[in-house]
């Protein structure tokens, strides 16, 4: 029988351990193939965050690191800055990169690193057991905002594809979901763009990906997409923020 | 090799280039500065690469990153930084990465001073950050010990997979003596088969510090602690100054051991036979070499910088065969050889 689907050789031969109807599975396939069509697993260096994906470093076929809670872009550039030929991109939830790492992810978009940045935003602390992160809807219940997210106690959500392409270091960023095959198509263009940016000595490229938490937000799978479309959606605009390189097409 | 005047903070720059480092990641905090400020000149024109971080914090996660690499990378701070830095210290050393760190120390606690101090002992020594780990702790007491401990720093790191803390004092950092520079060896990340630098006809290499198995996590401790005994057993380093026929001895490291020997030369004078057991490396501490003294000598004085910290290691190496003095200056204050002189002549009951 012909052969009509294969998994990427970029990711690992073992189960993850995320949670039924979670959409972390298709993201790490969507990086995985980028890689692999690009031809840049022998010279990726992946960073894994704090948080869900602490364990990815089981899970993507190439060389990686562990960093502690939101330091990836720093360990990163680390990275880049003693190997400047290699690919270098860390994996990070909203936890990781929009609160505790915010002073990182900036600094490192400013600088220009030469990284590519997935950050994958599901409004909520999933590995800790669902407490309000900086993403989380106004209104949002989770187990630290028992009777929703108040904006009058704790502020706004945090808009990070929107705040960090008013940087002049940052090359591309761009904004995608993964609720239905037409978005997961267009995630993986993007997310392929930006390593491929940075195969081609470009800058800091940042693809964040509106992600699912069935467990945590407390719905099925199905119910899980439907909320991300009604609420996500319309708070965190798709869209290219930025791409200087598209800019001079 | 011709000798330079060079300050203590230069010649551990300079040092660390020698030792084959190519890659500084730094935050400025006084009274440090001018290790970033040389690195920054000198960087560029070697072909190697100096960054000024955001923080303490994202710094420290560079040098993680570009350990894990297989570089030779080195990063430097005064006391407040160092305590940011101790998140990180802590993942380089689970992650069993070969790092270089410098502590030019100021006094504290919270933003302290800036001027010289001894008060980060604790921290260095047993442990700043969380965790069961160790660093190798050096404490130079010369602008040429600064610049001989950081060159063999980094083979140390490398050896044995572990950050090395090089512990200065403000003082260290600040003065200029004449300075024979280490010999120049090439960068190399040679033999580092546990680096992440892209596999490449090779399995995929992890560096990481997380084992959520209490019991592997138990097994990675005690291989750490292992390897922590035969860094005990194979790398102290101590120096002892007319301990023969001592009958007080003074313990001391850094700028303090210079000017415990004043006070030693002028306590013999008075016919006080007073010696100075001198470590070197403050982890492992010279327990052994210190011990050997307390059936010898009628009492120990230890001179710091802080109100006591490194007293308590003298106390377990002594065991109580003898009383255990302490006197010492703080915030800033650099303690007189008179005031050390005074009183070891205090416990001898006077001059004889």
């Amino acid at each position: 029988m012909a052969i009509v689907f294969e998994k990427s050789k970029v990711l690992t031969d073992v189960n993850t351990h995320y949670c039924p109807g979670c959409t972390h599975g298709i993201i790490h396939r969507l990086i995985a193939e980028s890689i692999e069509e690009l031809n840049l697993q022998e010279r990726t260096i992946g960073v894994a965050p704090v948080g869900c994906a602490v364990f990815a470093y089981n899970y993507f076929n190439c060389d990686m690191q562990q960093a502690s809670h939101g330091r990836a872009p720093a360990v990163a550039t680390g990275i880049k800055r003693a190997l400047p030929d290699s690919i270098v991109f860390t994996y990070q939830g909203d936890g990781d990169l929009a609160s505790i790492g915010t002073a990182e992810i900036v600094h490192a978009a400013a600088r220009g690193e030469k990284i590519t940045v997935i950050f994958v935003n599901n409004a909520i602390y999933g590995m800790t057991g669902g407490q309000m992160a900086p993403t989380t809807l106004p209104g949002q219940v989770t187990t630290t905002s028992p009777y929703g997210r108040d904006v009058a106690h704790c502020g706004y959500p945090v808009k990070i594809s929107e705040m960090l392409s008013t940087l002049d270091g940052a090359n591309y960023i761009e904004r995608v979901s993964v609720n239905n095959v037409k978005n997961v198509n267009a995630a993986k263009k993007a997310i392929k763009k930006a390593f491929q940016y940075q195969a081609d000595g470009k800058g800091f490229s940042l693809i964040e990906v509106l992600s699912t938490c069935p467990t945590n937000w407390g719905v099925s799978p199905v119910e899980a997409i439907e909320w991300l479309e009604q609420n996500m959606l319309p708070y965190y605009p798709l869209g290219v923020y930025k791409d200087k390189e598209g800019e001079k097409v | 090799m011709e000798k330079q005047l060079m300050k203590g903070n230069e010649a551990i720059a300079e040092a660390a280039i020698a030792a084959g480092c190519r890659l500084f990641f730094g935050y400025p905090i006084t009274p440090q500065n001018q290790i970033p400020e040389y690195m920054s000149k000198r960087m560029p024109k070697l072909g190697g690469c100096f960054l000024q971080a955001e923080s303490e914090v994202a710094a420290i996660n560079m040098v993680y990153g570009a350990a894990g690499a297989g570089a030779r990378v080195m990063t430097s701070s005064s006391s407040p930084g160092i305590s940011l830095k101790q998140e990180g210290i802590s993942y380089i050393a689970g992650a069993e990465l070969p790092a270089v760190i410098v502590n030019i120390v100021r006094g504290g606690p919270g933003l302290g001073g800036i001027q010289p101090a001894q008060s980060d002992y604790f921290q260095s020594t047993k442990g700043g950050g969380h965790g069961d780990y160790r660093l190798i702790v050096l404490a130079p007491a010369s602008v040429q010990e600064a610049a001989d401990l950081t060159y063999s720093a980094f083979d140390l790191a490398d050896k044995y997979r572990i950050p090395v803390l090089i512990l200065g004092d403000g003082m260290i950092g600040q003065m200029m003596e004449p300075v024979s520079l280490p010999t120049p060896k090439e960068p190399t990340s040679a033999n580092k088969p546990w680096a992440t630098n892209g596999a490449k006809g090779r399995e995929r290499t992890i560096v990481n510090s997380l084992y959520i198995d209490p019991v592997e996590l138990e097994q990675v401790n005690l291989r750490l602690q292992s390897r922590y005994d035969t860094i005990q057993k194979n790398e102290v380093l101590c120096e002892e100054y007319l301990m023969d026929d001592a009958e007080i001895m003074l313990a001391a490291y850094g700028t303090t051991a210079r000017i415990v020997k004043k006070a030693i030369s002028e306590l013999r004078k008075k016919g006080i036979k007073a010696g100075l057991m001198r470590p070197i490396t403050l982890w492992p501490f010279p327990a052994e070499q210190m011990s050997k003294y307390a059936d010898k000598v009628k009492a120990v004085l230890t001179v710091e910088m802080s109100l006591g910290q490194m007293v308590e290691d003298v106390r377990l190496a002594i065991n109580g065969k003898v009383p255990v003095e302490f006197y010492g200056r703080t915030g800033g204050m650099v303690p007189t050889w008179k005031e050390i002189a005074a009183k070891v002549e205090n416990m001898c009951g006077g001059a004889k």
